[in-house]
């Protein structure tokens, strides 16, 4: 079922790629996707499977519309930052809590937190993420989580765990 | 379209400016991840221009090479090895 | 209409570009530069390649573009944690101005282990 799903991901990907129904593309295209369904597989992601359920697409799609809408606010952002005279920055690394426990949403949060407004992930150890916050606002660690993941966690919590 | 080239151009000798000048590895590594992203836009402006797919072909290898390049890159950074 | 669309958007994403590349250029230490230089040339090139699709309408050439938009936007945050990371490791300092850096004070503890 798992590499079934994969292959077929991988065949769509091919057909948009290449943008014909020719039978001799359709052809190459199954062989390469089983070959590297055959060799790579075992790396495919499980958390994938989940997601295909129309509840969770519900969110996805909301998810992506929010993540939109921080993506071109943290661009204002730098923008500010950057071509004000002054650079009003006060840069450091925080520590916050996460409580996602899959890797598929570990990885979204972690590349969500990176593309959203002065915040970019450093590493991660455990459950905690250390974050570079070009503009710290408090010191304190509850109310860093409070505001750098929870604005993505109760979404990508419902769409992959 | 010729106004977006050369303000690309721009972009792309910044980019260069900080390669030359970067005091440190990490920066100059930097420097090269945000150059092959803008070669993808390079590629999709003479894509318009000649409205053929050749040029999105080449963007997309260009986003998947330079991607792994600058892994290899942080990881020697890094000081590891690469099966880790 | 959708080439007005497509200019909307080129323009959009060029002044980001820019954006991006002064403050690759001004900011002062790699972690400030790399959030910057990610956050503005990602969502630049993305709309570039987005116009390339009002550009050029529904064909092999917009389609492509599409795809190119989501392998950016997932390379792009990867690679810039990566960076982010290596940097640290070996040993680069944050800028002095900055007010704590909670990653070096938990590492040392545990040099020895790593």
């Amino acid at each position: 079922m798992k590499r079934f799903l994969y292959f077929l991901i991988l065949l769509v990907i091919w057909l948009l790629l290449t943008w014909s129904l020719h039978w001799q593309d359709l052809v190459v295209g199954v062989v390469i996707a089983l070959i590297a369904q055959l060799l790579l597989g075992d790396i495919f992601p499980v958390g994938v499977v989940r997601v295909f359920n129309p509840v969770r697409f519900f969110w996805l799609f909301t998810y992506t519309w929010v993540f939109f809408f921080y993506v071109i606010k943290a661009n204002f952002d730098v923008a500010y930052r950057v071509l004000n005279l002054y650079m009003p920055i006060k840069p450091g690394i925080v520590k916050v809590r996460t409580k996602l426990q899959t890797d598929m949403a570990r990885t979204f949060l972690a590349n969500s937190i990176t593309l959203t407004p002065g915040t970019l992930s450093v590493d991660m150890v455990g459950d905690h993420l250390y974050i570079h916050w070009i503009n710290i606002v408090s010191e304190d660690p509850e109310k860093e989580t409070e505001i750098i993941v929870r604005r993505f966690e109760k979404l990508l919590e419902r769409i992959f765990e | 379209m010729t106004v977006i080239l050369v303000l690309l151009l721009l972009c792309i000798f910044c980019c260069l400016y900080r390669v030359g000048k970067g005091p440190t590895a990490p920066d100059r590594t930097v420097a090269i991840d945000i150059l092959g992203t803008l070669v993808v836009g390079f590629c999709a402006v003479y894509s318009i221009i000649t409205k053929k797919d050749l040029y999105m072909n080449i963007a997309i290898s260009w986003a998947l090479v330079s991607f792994i390049g600058t892994l290899a890159l942080a990881k020697y950074l890094e000081g590891r090895s690469f099966d880790e | 209409m959708s080439e007005a669309a497509g200019w909307v958007f080129i323009i959009i994403g060029i002044t980001f570009d820019l954006v991006g590349c002064i403050g690759l250029v001004r900011l002062p230490d790699i972690y400030n530069r790399l959030q910057a230089a990610t956050k503005c040339v990602t969502l630049g090139t993305c709309m570039i390649l987005l116009s390339v699709f009002f550009f050029v309408g529904l064909n092999s050439v917009g389609v492509k573009a599409l795809l190119c938009i989501w392998f950016v936007l997932i390379t792009s945050p990867t690679s810039a944690h990566a960076i982010a990371r290596a940097a640290h490791r070996s040993g680069i300092r944050l800028w002095v101005g900055s007010v704590m850096d909670k990653y070096a004070d938990d590492k040392e503890g545990t040099e020895d282990t790593a």
